[in-house]
């Protein structure tokens, strides 16, 4: 268990982390999402103690990092990596590593051949590819067979096979009953590995969910119209109690309602309808409408957010992230056009 | 807390399984004995070229330890080494994951980085101390002669606190090569010129390699140098404070700011 409280991070009047507090709970997967620049990194490195809070505190069951008796066996953390020396062997990295702790040598060899770097243990660790790098830095934070794993971006520059291999790793590490806690910008990513989500934007907690809830909460569904008697329709919507948004170019948007419902409804006043499908707001866009909003609040009226309007934007919106569900339900997908 | 043991035992393997440790030491130990050799078999062959104030004060010991002008610089490259790529790898943040407790982690590895100096220093003097002897013909002195062995360890001290003295300063600049670009024309330039200038030399009589370098003299202002107002011992307490000033500064800085 991790414990975050109050933790404040300023450099000068920048607060890249501002009063952050949650804790990370054992056996389960805690995803730590947020865009580039949110301040994750900032707050990892403060939970291992690299650097120092302006206030707040961070404790790992119930002690300060510094308190930790041979910290590699309560916590093991891959935050960068690079974070090695170039010149010594993969293996000798990890026997420093291990020596400082003492964890016995055997165990260097256990952790090289679990992430599958037995091959080039021998090798100096400036010549690996970034996603050998990437492997190495596991091997590190698995060196102490800690109860608690923090990654920080793991999957970033590895390729398909290298994100499928952490994505399980991460997995097993869980249901053997250990806290993991791993950072992210990409919600859907998260959405295939965590199972508890922590949203910060410009350094503030935005949300502390599960990750069922998340999904629920945030990928509404809706039915988009578009009909040229638009304001007719809308009429007849009304009337039959519906609650209709204007979404713009001339589309309406009706939640909670099936697409054979209001197909029938139009035939019945004989409206002509252009479009008449099944949507689905992604979890990519419900993450980035829930940071843009932080982003705003901080960018005092630039009028141009980072992620550009995103929400807003009117394109096929259930195609958009790909794996972890397209929309089901009849009628999905712009079909129905002129019923 | 991490174990003192431990932690020795982990800095000793990251010195031992990098090259830049051989090739440093490797390189103050030959260029020191190397020159110190030379010079010794050129002042054998110049004698009677010397001044009479410089044959007054002629110190044999100290001209086979004339190599250490250059081999100390190996010792600087030494030094802040074994700190800075702490810093150019990224490894401080691995290593202080793994030993938090900053004055454990920063003065295990100087003691173990400045035993092996140290060693490597009395190697260097002790064989730059016979070389130059055997060089030096009829001008030689012994081992047994008075204040001569305090001189050859002495001389070890000195290379051995050169390079603790680095690390303390690389501690604090948190990079190699601004710790180089310093140190390295700091002793190998600046100390010496100023040490020529009249009224600087009043100010560089009390920097850590001139201070520290009285050590080796047997004669006291051999060879017709510059007079100190301190002797062997006293030269070598004002190189301590110069190296303890800049261990407490590197040990501050590390416990201080951001990894």
């Amino acid at each position: 268990m991790i414990e975050l409280d109050g933790l404040t991070k300023r450099y000068g009047t920048k607060t890249a982390v501002d009063h952050l507090s949650f804790r990370v709970r054992p056996g389960m997967i805690t995803g730590f999402l947020g865009p580039n620049g949110a301040g994750k990194s900032t707050t990892m490195r403060m939970m291992l103690d690299l650097d120092n809070p302006t206030s707040g505190t961070v404790r790992i069951d119930g002690r300060h990092y510094r308190e930790l008796d041979e910290p590699l066996k309560y916590i093991g953390a891959l935050l960068d990596a690079k974070a090695m020396h170039g010149g010594r062997s993969a293996h000798n990295n990890l026997l420093c590593l291990a020596q400082s702790n003492r964890i016995p040598r055997s165990r260097v060899g256990e952790v090289l051949d679990l992430v599958g770097l037995t091959a080039v243990a021998r090798k100096k660790s400036k010549g690996f590819s970034l996603g050998m790098g990437q492997r190495l830095g596991i091997a590190s934070a698995l060196l102490g067979d800690p109860e608690i794993l923090m990654f920080d971006e793991p999957v970033n520059g590895l390729d398909p096979e290298g994100i499928h291999w952490i994505r399980n790793l991460m997995k097993s590490l869980a249901s053997e009953g250990r806290t993991i806690f791993v950072s992210s910008h990409l919600m859907s990513e998260m959405a295939l590995t965590a199972d508890h989500l922590i949203v910060i934007g410009q350094g503030k907690l935005l949300a502390d969910t599960s990750m069922a809830d998340f999904i629920q909460q945030n990928s509404r569904s809706f039915v988009r119209l578009r009909s040229p008697q638009q304001e007719r329709l809308r009429d007849v919507l009304h009337a039959d109690g519906f609650v209709v948004v204007e979404a713009g170019n001339g589309t309406l948007e009706v939640d909670g309602a099936s697409t054979d419902r209001l197909g029938e409804l139009a035939a019945a006043h004989q409206l002509t309808l252009h479009e008449l499908s099944a949507q689905r707001a992604s979890l990519e866009e419900a993450f980035m409408q829930m940071t843009a909003g932080a982003v705003e609040y901080h960018a005092h009226g630039t009028g141009t957010d980072v992620h550009g309007g995103a929400p807003a934007a009117p394109g096929p919106a259930w195609g958009a992230n790909s794996g972890w569900g397209a929309a089901p339900g009849p009628g999905s997908g712009p079909t129905g056009e002129g019923v | 807390m991490a174990a003192v043991p431990a932690v020795l035992q982990s800095e000793w393997t990251k010195i031992r399984t990098v090259s830049s440790t051989v090739w440093t030491l490797a390189s103050a130990v030959i260029v020191t004995v190397a020159m110190g050799a030379a010079l010794s078999a050129l002042l054998k062959s110049s004698f009677d070229d010397l001044s009479d104030l410089e044959r007054a004060t002629f110190d044999p010991t100290f001209v086979s330890f004339s190599g250490m002008v250059l081999g100390q610089l190996a010792m600087v490259v030494f030094g802040v080494l074994v700190v800075g790529t702490e810093y150019s790898s990224g490894m401080i943040r691995t290593s202080l994951a793994a030993v938090p407790q900053r004055a454990t982690f920063l003065f295990s590895k100087i003691a173990v980085a400045g035993a092996l100096a140290l060693l490597v220093g009395l190697v260097t003097s002790f064989l730059s101390f016979f070389l130059g002897q055997a060089l030096l013909g009829e001008h030689r002195t012994t081992i047994g002669a008075d204040n001569v062995l305090r001189a050859v360890v002495g001389g070890g001290i000195y290379m051995g606190l050169i390079a603790v003295f680095s690390m303390g300063v690389a501690a604090m600049l948190r990079s190699s090569m601004l710790s180089l670009g310093i140190l390295v024309p700091f002793f190998f330039l600046i100390s010496q010129i100023l040490s020529a200038v009249p009224k600087a030399k009043e100010v560089a009589k009390y920097f850590p390699d001139q201070a520290g370098s009285k050590i080796m003299q047997v004669v006291p202002d051999a060879l017709g140098s510059e007079k100190a107002p301190y002797g062997p011992w006293g030269g070598l307490a004002i190189m301590l404070v110069w190296v303890a000033a800049s261990l407490l500064g590197g040990y501050l800085v590390l416990k201080r700011r951001d990894a």
